[in-house]
């Protein structure tokens, strides 16, 4: 029987792992040094917050992986030997393979500041990192403040934990504006009003400096790299973005360069080895992705395409339209197709901004400005249909259309108030047309593209 | 605002203190006219019982019903024993000892509590509401922004099972066995909410009314902390508003004024099975004598229950009663809303539920089918068995340890809905509907879901709301009473609860909506 081994038991993993059994009979084993189950990453802040219990992120019961002969095994891989087909662990144990998918994720960039390793500073990303955070920070007595470095999303996230706690925090962003190579300007503003809003001391254009130790090796402050200023601190949080997991390869035969480089079909340069998720880098993006995609549905969509290949039907790994989500404090994000910030757009992207005189409620819709074609739209504090927005990326909708069935798309719960009609009529006025709003219906959302 | 949470829960506890107290409080001091009263009022044959009552306690002091309630006991098990010795079933006395001692102490309670019904009243009920508002309402200010505020949940002690949480469970399930089990030692709480009782239907109070009394009151209060925390969504608001009017409004209200005006007493949005005793023959025949009315509920009891329950749940699913209707729901939505993350999510639970919740079901359903045979056939013995034991068995079993002590009082323990998600026969008949026959599903939202937990975590019924939604699988259960808590803690936006075309209701994928459009449809279309 073939013998499957899985690096890793993230979402890219264990996806494969499952479509594989649901496919076909082989032997499957999954291993991992960081926990026993597979776990929802993204949900760590909520054991955190105490809105859940760590075995609450956890999607499956336990006799879910010997129900389904998914055999689990705890350990560090430390080096593939690709020519003879094994694995060998840190402790010495060696372990052969058939094939063999890499999906060991990512770990928190550090870019070398002074003091990056000392006791109390830490990334967000492992369930070692929750650990040791709640070692570090358990109350606001304990942690008088804590330093967040790195506008993005786990940065955020992190400051939102801490300040669950009543941890004073303050966050240093290099950018001009919170995560303003991603969002137009703006959607970046509502954030940056909002992350104010819940007592963050949010530091625009701010780059650390160094992190200066006390005498025992733990933090003590963070200088600011501007002006120089020291800012007392028990935590820093160093959250300036991933990279791939993948030192561990470095002395094999399989090809990296930031990430493990893969083709369209998730094939390394060696033959029966598979790299997908956070980890793998294709050796051209597709289409406007990025080469290295660390994000949670194309971890699970690389997952589900593998699977396809090792059981026979050899399938190319082609994501459908881009869509994401994030949620911001209080905030909702969700996009579907693609919305450029200002600092990555080409200039035949337009958009259309509106914002909500008083809620926390924005849409920005990007489009076409020479044939007013749909690319995509960002929603913060409106949720959306992503199958129809899916449909009308597909039937290459323009802008009027979008404006004229809105209503089909939202997904807010019933009797949220709903703003469709605001902001079709700021649309007209900026666009000059006079289009009627037509009311939700189900044959509309159901009919196939 | 810490202060004054802090002086709130102080003053609740005083409230609660003395209200717990109150059933070993009190004096009782049984006089002749006093007694003359009970004996014509319960048609009181038996000599024996007569004379021992008075040898016992006429014009002796009783301090407290702990000290009454074992010699009224004790007289009657005297006088039974005698009286069936002899065989003279008319003179045996068939009231249940606390009935007994409940409806003695009521007439014979002397002393400050009964003489100061309105002070009692707001030292206890009084003190309760103003503590419980003044710990609640400064959340307002407290807990932020509008949004999600699940903060520390599984931190504090009362809401992770910790020593206040069993100690809530404690206080809970006493409270319940009193109420089912001793009601003579709920005889002073009745003097409390004596007046308003009579405001409502003209008579003194009985432990019903102070539970009736004292659930519209809890519910109304835990209805504001739920506004304050899920003001930022409107279906909880507009749901918890609904509960609370049909709780105060029909199961509360109506039925007092209706006794009042010489009616049956009755709460017309309580319907068949959860409502087990509607066609037990001491019902059918007092709705049969009490004229047009009698018939009207009668009509309307069976239509709600074969007619307009299906329909609605055909419409809207289950929500519209389970958690917009029905009282126990209520209470669930509100005093329970603390609780809701402690219903076990693993699938050795969704199979006990399964065949407890039909079995009660089959139970009742048999049950009713039998009384109504014993009815027509005016016989007390179907196929050897008594029915009226059958019913007592339920009545015990089921109406009272199920619903009651269990239902409500693990309430801090195994999650808010208990009866509800085991027992309920109601909801389980609900549910088939919902099930086979609906409009209503919870949409996932395509590929969005990332399976963080706070669906499955929060989900009151224990639907693994995630299992489905990563799969990009719509939501059809049918245990899911539409509370709206799963799609309001979704952090992705990924949950809509929405009645629509029974085509794609259910949606089972291979692959979810973001992969390769080829792909998809190649392994989706089974």
């Amino acid at each position: 029987m073939e013998h499957i081994v899985i690096i890793g038991n993230g979402i890219a993993g264990i996806t494969a792992a499952r479509h594989i059994r649901k496919n076909s009979d082989k032997k499957i084993t999954i291993i991992s040094t960081e926990t026993d189950y597979f776990f929802s990453r993204t949900a760590l802040m909520y054991v955190y917050m105490g809105h859940m219990k760590f075995e609450h992120t956890q999607p499956y019961e336990s006799f879910f992986w010997k129900k389904n002969r998914l055999e689990l095994k705890k350990g560090f891989v430390n080096h593939i030997n690709t020519d003879t087909k094994t694995l060998e662990f840190l402790s010495g144990e060696h372990f052969s393979y058939d094939k063999l998918i890499i999906a060991t994720g990512s770990k928190p960039n550090k870019f070398g500041w002074p003091g990056q390793d000392l006791n109390g500073a830490i990334g967000m990303y492992h369930k070692q990192d929750l650990e040791k955070l709640e070692e570090l920070a358990p109350d606001n007595k304990t942690c008088k403040r804590a330093v967040i470095v790195g506008g993005g999303l786990i940065g955020i996230e992190l400051a939102e934990m801490l300040r669950s706690r009543k941890i004073p925090v303050t966050f240093l962003v290099r950018e001009a504006s919170f995560w303003n190579g991603v969002l137009p300007k703006g959607e970046s503003t509502l954030i940056n009003e909002h992350i104010l809003d819940h007592h963050i001391d949010l530091r625009l254009s701010t780059n650390l400096k160094e992190i200066v130790s006390d005498k025992n090796g733990n933090v003590k402050s963070v200088i600011i790299e501007e002006t120089g200023e020291e800012i007392l601190c028990n935590v820093v949080g160093l959250t300036a973005g991933v990279k791939p997991n993948i030192d561990f390869l470095k002395p094999s035969n399989i090809e990296i360069g930031r990430g493990v480089k893969v083709n369209r079909f998730l094939e390394t340069n060696i033959p029966d080895v598979y790299a997908i998720g956070d980890c793998a880098e294709q050796h051209k993006p597709i289409g406007n992705r990025r080469a290295i995609e660390a994000v949670w549905y194309t971890g699970r969509m690389m997952g589900e395409t593998l699977a396809q290949t090792i059981c026979g039907n050899k399938t190319e790994y082609k994501p459908g339209h881009w869509f994401n989500s994030a949620k911001f404090l209080d905030i909702e994000y969700q996009t579907y197709g693609w919305v450029f910030s200002e600092r990555h757009k080409n200039e035949d992207e337009h958009h259309f901004h509106w914002r909500h005189s008083s809620e926390n409620i924005c849409i920005t819709i990007a489009y076409n400005k020479n044939s007013k074609l749909f690319l995509g739209i960002n929603t913060f504090g409106i949720r959306m249909r992503h199958e129809i927005f899916n449909k009308w990326l597909t039937e290459k909708r323009n802008m009027d259309y979008i404006m004229t069935y809105l209503k089909d798309a939202n997904f807010d719960p019933e009797f949220y108030k709903h703003y469709e009609n605001e902001i079709l009529k700021a649309y007209n006025l900026e666009f000059e047309t006079a289009i009627l709003p037509v009311k939700k219906s189900w044959k509309r959302i159901f009919s196939k593209a | 605002m810490k202060t004054i949470k802090t002086i709130g829960l102080i003053i609740f506890f005083i409230g609660l203190a003395i209200f717990s107290a109150l059933p070993i409080l009190g004096n009782y001091q049984l006089k002749a006219p006093i007694f003359k009263e009970l004996i014509a009022e319960k048609n009181i044959k038996s000599a024996i019982f007569i004379k021992n009552l008075e040898d016992k306690t006429f014009n002796k002091t009783f301090n407290g019903m702990q000290s009454l309630s074992p010699v009224i006991a004790e007289i009657i098990t005297n006088a039974n024993k005698y009286h069936i010795k002899n065989k003279e079933w008319s003179k045996k006395i068939y009231t249940k000892t606390s009935d007994m001692s409940a409806l003695i102490g009521k007439k014979s309670a002397i002393g400050f509590i009964p003489n100061n019904k309105g002070l009692m009243w707001f030292l206890t009920f009084g003190l309760g509401i103003i503590g419980a508002l003044l710990f609640i309402l400064p959340n307002v200010i407290l807990l932020g922004k509008k949004g999600i505020k699940n903060n520390g949940v599984y931190h504090e002690s009362a809401t992770n099972r910790g020593w206040i949480g069993w100690l809530v469970f404690f206080f809970l399930v006493s409270f319940y066995i009193v109420l089912y089990f001793g009601s003579e030692y709920a005889t002073n709480w009745t003097f409390l909410v004596d007046p308003i009782s009579k405001f409502l239907s003209g008579n003194p109070a009985g432990h019903w009314f102070v539970y009736g009394f004292m659930y519209c009151v809890i519910m109304s209060v835990m209805a504001i902390r739920m506004y304050i925390k899920y003001r930022h969504n409107m279906y909880q608001v507009f749901r918890t508003t609904s509960v609370l009017f049909f709780q105060i409004v029909f199961a509360f209200i109506i039925p007092e004024i209706m006794v009042r005006l010489q009616m049956p007493y009755y709460d017309f949005k309580n319907a068949f099975p959860l409502d087990y005793d509607f066609f037990f023959q001491w019902n059918l025949k007092d709705l049969l004598a009490s004229g047009g009315i009698g018939l009207f509920i009668l009509i309307w009891g069976i239509v709600l229950t074969l007619v307009i329950v299906p329909i609605m749940v055909y419409f809207f699913g289950k929500r519209w009663y389970c958690s917009w209707v029905c009282g126990c729901g209520g209470l669930a939505e509100t005093l329970g809303d603390p609780y809701r993350q402690h219903s076990s999510k693993s699938l050795f639970s969704w199979k006990v539920e399964r065949y407890l919740i039909h079995g009660v079901l089959v139970f009742a359903v048999v049950m009713t089918g039998l009384t109504l045979f014993s009815f027509f056939a005016e016989t007390g013995t179907v196929l050897g068995l008594k029915v009226s034991s059958i019913q007592t068995t339920y009545s015990l079993l089921i109406g009272s340890i199920f619903a009651g002590v269990i239902g409500t009082g693990f309430y801090p323990i195994f999650g808010n809905r208990v009866w509800c998600r085991f027992g309920c026969p109601l909801a389980a008949y609900l549910g088939f509907v919902q099930r086979f026959k609906s409009r209503f599903r919870i949409t996932t939202n395509g590929g969005q879901c990332i399976s963080c937990g706070n669906c499955s975590t929060y989900c009151e019924q224990g639907i693994d709301v995630r299992a489905y939604a990563q799969k990009g699988e719509n939501i059809v259960r049918s245990s899911c009473v539409g509370c709206g808590v799963c799609s309001a803690v979704c952090p992705r936006g990924v949950l809509k609860l929405e009645n629509g075309p029974e085509d794609g209701r259910i949606n089972p994928t291979e692959i979810l909506l973001g992969n390769d459009i080829d792909l998809m449809d190649l392994l989706n279309k089974k």
